[in-house]
């Protein structure tokens, strides 16, 4: 039953999709609230159809009904509940049907919250969102249908990858970042409104920020969550190398962030219009280039992309999307009215945002000509290369560093005109920190240029930040004479959107000190170690016990224990293992990372031989990892404070 | 501010990006040359001769019976690496992976040294979803489609 059920909750969803789309096109070019009422339906329609869809493959799933074709390539038996429920997202045809169902949640929350709001744009948005959601849906209901009947089900199925169901993260990282990535269709849609409507009112560019806060932040979390997933499962103790599956997340996250500050010139100065919905429908197209470059398999080689059916119409549809995008751009950009306002000067906000969103260009397109080089090389020369690693660390820790210096300079200076007077006395306390923070490193006898830079500029940024983050209240406090406290949460509610901002710059900081940090003061070995004796690195002595035998329904694994003491303290049992998982011939590492505040400790068992008497480990001793994932939860917090819904009542008080 | 004075700054500005840009170009395009990654077998490392020293390579092929030699104190190991009709001299720093052994599909990634050696320190050992030794003559290509971490 499950076959025809799903694929009839699937056409259901289509079709509510497909009259949704034409409709609210309609609507928007009719201004008719009834039709307008209908492709609201629509989306509510679509969203609940493509839930049963899910809902029924979950239920296959976990009931093992291999008569449906993904349980059969996906499900086992022997796979715990947990990896089960989410192996919806481990392969290619359930991550399709995952991403049509956040699509259509995403638009009929915006079907619902635009209800009664933003008349002349909203029909135009949620028919373009509609139709953007009949492409996935299309595949989810043909080449991609994973509800196809197999005609003489088997009675097991070789299970997940054993890759994606040796972490608990792989429960939450996929639909964290797919939230971010599908919800980036939003803003597209009311990019796609401004365009069609061609009229951007300072209501509807507030609302287009408001609808890229959430998918942004979920992108964020989730890369992060990707590089603290790779950290835990893969064993060599990195968190970013700069694949293209990576890059293919992190180049929309680019242009998204891009977005979130030039859209600020636009509200303010209704400058920047033309460049700011660029920026939101690269974003898209990112995304969906992304998609394509990791389900596709064209990574593998170009020429092994045909084999599935996906890449070249996921090819087609990025094309349409982007010529759709750039005659739109291009026919009625100039439909919006020109700015009243004069660009002043150069020490000034908008100024500081026009060279931050150069500095996010400038990197987009380099991690984006690194990632496509190889594919392109290998169309027209047909020789198969890689971009390696040291192209994008050496290009972007320059723009990564001048971004994290203008996030000091750029808060420091006021909208319109400037002097350099004020900027300077502005700057006092935090640029001599800089130079403070550069000395004592020199003193303290670090020698490595972008180690030292990286702190003395984040150093600066951090203490800008601070003081953007202190002074409204404190200055509250003084004309109100209320206690400080007080001031400084009513300061903080009042002025939440910024005071948000800041909190994600403070992260940011975070983030670039514990990269320089773990990056540049990174030591590793490799070494092998005899039953009952022990050796020592970096100051943590790691003796050998032994290995034993853990045998599982799914899996069997070697664990081998170490006994570790650094400078004498007991740091107790690692306990690194080797996972075989029935049905594969790969041997999946879980190492064991002793984690701390000032450095980790990774230890990743490469092998024992056949009696455990030798344990081979690789060692890595990195400082400051721990804050990379610290300063995602403050770049998280501070999204949640700039986007908490408060009442304009509360919010003048 | 009159309007021929803020179409000139426009202009001025439209300048600068475009020299900035086109010197971001050039940086990116020569970075990218530098650091290129091959993927290459052993038949054509000994055809590329003296042109394959020095540049970073994958190298893909079957890790020849009986040549598999590992020494745990020094953590070197070193094997010999055919596509069947060409061999190249591995040279590794670190433990052989738990699923290394003779006759299967590896993948290391490193430099020929003037020695007609090749030094590796990623070892990458190829794995598909079933029970299977790897076929005589399998292609590279095939090879890298199933090889960890790629």
């Amino acid at each position: 039953m499950i076959p025809e059920l799903g694929r009839a909750a699937v056409l259901l969803g289509l079709a509510a999709c497909s009259i949704g789309a034409v409709t609210g096109i309609w609507a928007g070019k009719t201004g008719r609230t009834d039709i307008w009422k209908y492709t609201r339906w629509m989306a509510y329609i679509f969203m609940g159809a493509i839930s049963i869809a899910v809902a029924l493959m979950e239920y296959a799933l976990i009931t093992h009904d291999y008569s449906v074709k993904y349980v059969s390539e996906i499900g086992s038996n022997e796979t715990p509940l947990t990896f089960t429920i989410v192996s919806l997202w481990s392969s290619l045809d359930g991550s399709i049907l995952l991403w049509a169902m956040i699509l259509a949640t995403w638009a009929a929350v915006f079907a619902y919250k635009m209800r009664s709001k933003h008349p002349e744009h909203a029909p135009w948005a949620l028919g373009s969102i509609l139709l953007v959601g009949i492409f996935f849906t299309f595949l989810v209901s043909g080449i991609a249908n994973p509800f196809t009947r197999i005609p003489e089900p088997l009675s097991n199925g070789p299970g997940p990858n054993p890759l994606l169901q040796n972490h608990i993260l792989m429960v939450i990282h996929p639909p964290t970042l797919y939230l971010g990535y599908v919800g980036m269709t939003i803003p597209f849609g009311m990019a796609c409104a401004a365009l069609l409507s061609g009229n951007l009112s300072t209501g509807w560019a507030r609302a287009m920020r408001r609808w890229m806060l959430v998918p942004w932040a979920s992108l964020t979390v989730g890369i992060i969550l990707g590089g603290w997933w790779s950290y835990e499962v893969l064993g060599w103790g990195g968190y970013w190398a700069w694949d293209p599956v990576e890059n293919a997340s992190f180049l929309p996250w680019l242009t998204a962030t891009a977005f979130i500050h030039s859209s600020m010139v636009m509200e303010r100065k209704e400058h920047l219009k033309g460049w700011t919905i660029a920026l939101v429908m690269s974003t898209f197209l990112l995304t969906l280039l992304g998609t394509f470059m990791t389900r596709s398999g064209v990574f593998n080689s170009v020429h092994s992309f045909t084999q599935s059916p996906i890449g070249p119409i996921f090819l087609v549809f990025l094309g349409f999307a982007l010529v759709v995008s750039v005659i739109l751009l291009a026919a009625r950009v100039d439909k919006f009215t020109p700015s009243k306002h004069n660009w002043e000067g150069p020490l000034s906000r908008e100024i500081a945002f026009l060279a931050n969103n150069l500095l996010f260009a400038a990197f987009t397109f380099t991690v984006l000509l690194g990632t496509v080089y190889p594919l392109l090389n290998e169309v027209l020369t047909d020789v198969q290369i890689s971009v390696g690693e040291p192209y994008f660390n050496r290009m972007s820790v320059p723009i990564c560093l001048a971004i994290v210096f203008l996030m000091g300079v750029g808060p420091a200076l006021p909208w319109g005109r400037g002097t350099a007077k004020a900027l300077i006395s502005r700057l006092i306390i935090p640029g001599s920190i800089m130079l403070l923070i550069g000395a004592g490193c020199l003193l303290a006898g670090l020698r490595e240029p972008v180690a030292i830079l990286t702190f003395s500029v984040s150093g600066f940024a951090g203490v800008v930040t601070l003081q953007e983050l202190f002074e409204p209240g404190m200055q509250r406090a003084k004309a109100t004479q209320e206690p400080l406290l007080k001031s400084l949460l009513t300061a903080w509610r009042i002025g939440h959107r910024r005071a948000g901002g800041y909190i994600v710059h403070f992260g940011v900081v975070i983030i670039a000190v514990a990269i320089a940090a773990s990056s540049v003061y990174r030591s590793e070995t490799e070494m092998t170690i005899r039953e009952g004796s022990s050796k020592s690195f970096m100051g943590y002595d790691i003796s050998y016990v032994g290995t034993e035998r853990v045998d599982e329904p799914h899996r069997w694994s070697r664990v081998a224990r170490f006994q570790i003491e650094q400078d004498g303290r007991d740091l107790g049992l690692a306990e690194p293992r080797l996972n075989h998982y029935k049905k594969s011939n790969q041997a999946i590492g879980t190492p064991t990372v002793i984690s701390g505040l000032d450095e980790d400790l990774y230890l990743s068992l490469v092998q024992v031989d056949a009696e455990g008497k030798m344990a081979s480990l690789s060692i890595v001793v990195e400082p400051l990892v721990w804050w990379l994932w610290f300063g995602g939860g403050v770049m998280l917090f501070g999204c949640i404070v700039s986007g908490w819904p408060v009442r304009k009542k509360q919010a003048a008080a | 501010m009159n309007d021929t004075e803020a179409k000139k700054r426009r202009w001025y500005l439209v300048g600068a990006i475009a020299v900035a840009s086109s010197a971001l170009g050039i940086i990116a395009f020569g970075n990218i040359g530098e650091n290129l990654v091959y993927f290459w077998d052993p038949s054509q490392v000994v055809a590329a001769g003296d042109k394959s020293i020095g540049a970073t390579i994958r190298l893909g092929g079957v890790v020849e019976t009986g040549t598999v030699d590992w020494n745990p104190d020094a953590n070197e190991l070193e094997f010999i690496v055919t596509d069947g009709s060409e061999t190249v001299e591995v040279h590794c720093s670190g433990a052989p992976p738990q699923m290394f052994r003779e006759g299967i599909g590896v993948v290391v990634e490193g430099t020929m040294t003037k020695s007609g050696i090749f030094k590796s320190d990623r070892l990458m050992v190829k794995h598909s979803n079933e029970y299977k030794a790897p076929s005589e003559g399998e292609s590279v290509e095939e090879l890298y489609k199933t090889v960890e971490k790629l």
